[in-house]
């Protein structure tokens, strides 16, 4: 793999923690073209023909193995779409690390969108990490619009946690799922935005099998005159349980707004929405004042501890 | 030491003028171990908190070791030495046990330091170190672990505001013991707001204020027949009282 330069590593350990090629499977995308990438043995990893991204296929019973397939962009006014479909065959045990990182230094508009599907197959389990970070100067914006689809087959797990901190001024999140008859889908969305950022965040999950359930909690901090849109939606179609909770402080002039809709379509689906929004509460900044720290750093502690 | 001169503070009343909270307090604090007592609604916790400089006095000076502190900031006179345990304690979500012991101990600290303060309170360190400070602990928890903080601070001067409040019996006399414990091991010197008898039986002087005046201070034997009298006969409104806190 051709080496990266210095604004590309910093973006890749922004986003995937490394530093250099991950050990197995991974993909690399770079400025709109593949970079990168490995299969391993139970991993493989094939490039669309028909449309830009990757098809990736993981045996059945494969275990303890990671992927990681990481996107920058760090040619300004780069706008991209990218489909990735994941084939996880059943009773696997995998971790997958996605993300993506925007260097905009010009003025032009970046933009990364990826439709990741995912097809899980039965009693396997996966770990799915999403960071998405930006940076730049430059008076172009960071766009990431990042769809998510999930079909989790019977007695299915899957534990995704996605992370925006910094520097995406646009995004517009959609995840969508269903669930059969045992399967789990748990997600833990943090957020935060700041300047005049814009975050929409959509959930839409169908717990359609016997004894299903979802667990979804978003945390969120909207800063200076940002804003953000939660909505989540649920529906109950067998016996199931369903859990969405949506966290956010508000700091400065910036607004949240949280949309719950729930709904029981079957006598015996238990269904819980919690929304909670405001700014930080002043006796927390005034316990923190008594134990040494000043204002701002009382701030930074809350926010941190609040989205850890 | 902490000094107190002519300290008055009012707020505004429902009718429309000012309430008088504090009136006039002259205090000098330099004993290890002082306890300011006095019924509810009397002026204590306005007091403490006026030293620590969350409540600003309407008039009047706040004095540590020779300094005036009256116009400092919360976080400086936390800086200059003052801690204080709050009487109900803050909750935090995502912050952790050991998050708030390693920033009152203001360094990181390790897992075996952390439990250490955590021991101390009477409470397993494994089972808290890694918890959020959140809902899921109960009051008497998140006092000791209220307590745990200021034994990580060591600072010069620590307040308790009614530590015991919220407390069952059960955990009220180990507490007892904690603040025993930490007499005979503090530098520095302990305040503490209290109803509670036995804490001040352990106290150096006991400092009681009535109707936003010092009514009496002095040794316990001396200050607790007026505090009984003061106190029209009736002490299970008091209990009651804390029962609720």
């Amino acid at each position: 793999m051709p080496e990266l330069d210095s604004i590309k590593q910093n973006l890749l350990s922004a986003v995937a923690d490394i530093h250099e090629v991950p050990a197995g499977a991974y993909s690399l995308r770079v400025d709109g073209k593949m970079h990168g990438s490995r299969s391993s043995e139970n991993i493989e990893i094939v490039a669309k023909k028909d449309k830009p991204g990757i098809d990736i296929y993981i045996k059945p019973g494969t275990k303890k193995e990671s992927l990681h397939i990481p996107v920058l962009l760090a040619q300004s006014g780069l706008k991209e779409l990218v489909y990735n479909d994941f084939h996880i065959g059943a009773d696997c045990d995998v971790t997958i690390v996605a993300g993506c990182g925007i260097h905009n230094g010009g003025g032009a508009d970046s933009e990364h969108s990826g439709i990741h599907a995912f097809y899980v197959g039965e009693n396997a389990k996966v770990r799915y990490i999403e960071k998405h970070y930006g940076e730049g100067d430059g008076g172009g914006k960071n766009v990431m619009n990042p769809t998510t689809v999930v079909e989790l087959s019977e007695n299915a797990e899957m534990e995704m946690e996605t992370a925006q901190i910094k520097g995406v001024d646009s995004t517009d999140r959609k995840t969508t799922a269903r669930l059969a008859a045992g399967a789990t889908l748990t997600v833990h969305e943090k957020l935060m935005t700041h300047g005049k950022q814009y975050a929409k965040t959509l959930f839409e999950i169908d717990l359609s099998g016997e004894d299903c359930g979802a667990h979804i909690v978003s945390r969120s901090v909207a800063k200076d005159e940002s804003s953000q849109l939660f909505v989540s939606r649920v529906n109950g179609n067998a016996r199931c349980s369903g859990h969405t909770e949506c966290d956010a402080i508000i700091m400065d002039s910036a607004s949240v707004s949280a949309v719950p809709e729930i709904a029981a379509n079957h006598p015996e689906a238990s269904l819980i929405h919690e929304a909670a929004i405001g700014k930080i509460a002043g006796e927390q900044l005034v316990k923190l004042m008594t134990l040494g720290l000043s204002e701002k750093e009382a701030e930074e502690h809350i926010i941190g501890g609040f989205l850890k | 030491m902490l000094e107190l001169q002519h300290v008055s503070f009012s707020a505004p009343s429902e009718a429309g003028g000012k309430t008088e909270i504090l009136k006039d307090i002259n205090l000098k604090i330099d004993e290890r171990f002082v306890a300011i007592t006095g019924p509810n609604g009397s002026g204590k916790s306005t007091l403490a908190k006026i030293i620590a400089g969350i409540m600003t006095p309407t008039s009047g000076k706040v004095i540590l070791d020779g300094e005036d502190i009256t116009a400092l900031s919360i976080t400086e006179r936390a800086r200059r030495g003052i801690s204080f345990a709050f009487q109900q304690p803050v909750r935090f979500k995502g912050l952790t046990v050991k998050d708030l012991i390693s920033l009152a101990a203001g360094e990181k600290l390790s897992v075996a330091a952390a439990c250490q303060y955590l021991s101390e309170v009477g409470l397993c360190a494994k089972e808290y170190i890694n918890r959020e400070i959140n809902a899921s602990l109960s009051g008497g928890e998140l006092k000791r672990i209220e307590i745990a903080e200021i034994l990580a601070r060591g600072t010069k001067l620590s307040i308790f505001d009614e530590p015991e409040a919220g407390i069952d019996l059960w955990s009220f006399g180990n507490l007892i013991k904690v603040f025993e414990k930490m007499y005979e091991r503090t530098k520095g010197s302990i305040l503490i707001i209290s109803h509670q008898e036995r804490i001040l039986d352990i106290a150096d002087k006991v400092i009681m204020i009535a109707d936003g005046v010092v009514a009496a201070e002095g040794a316990k034997a001396d200050v607790l027949p007026m505090l009984l009298g003061s106190m029209s006969g009736c002490r299970f409104t008091e209990v009651n009282d804390h029962a609720r806190t």
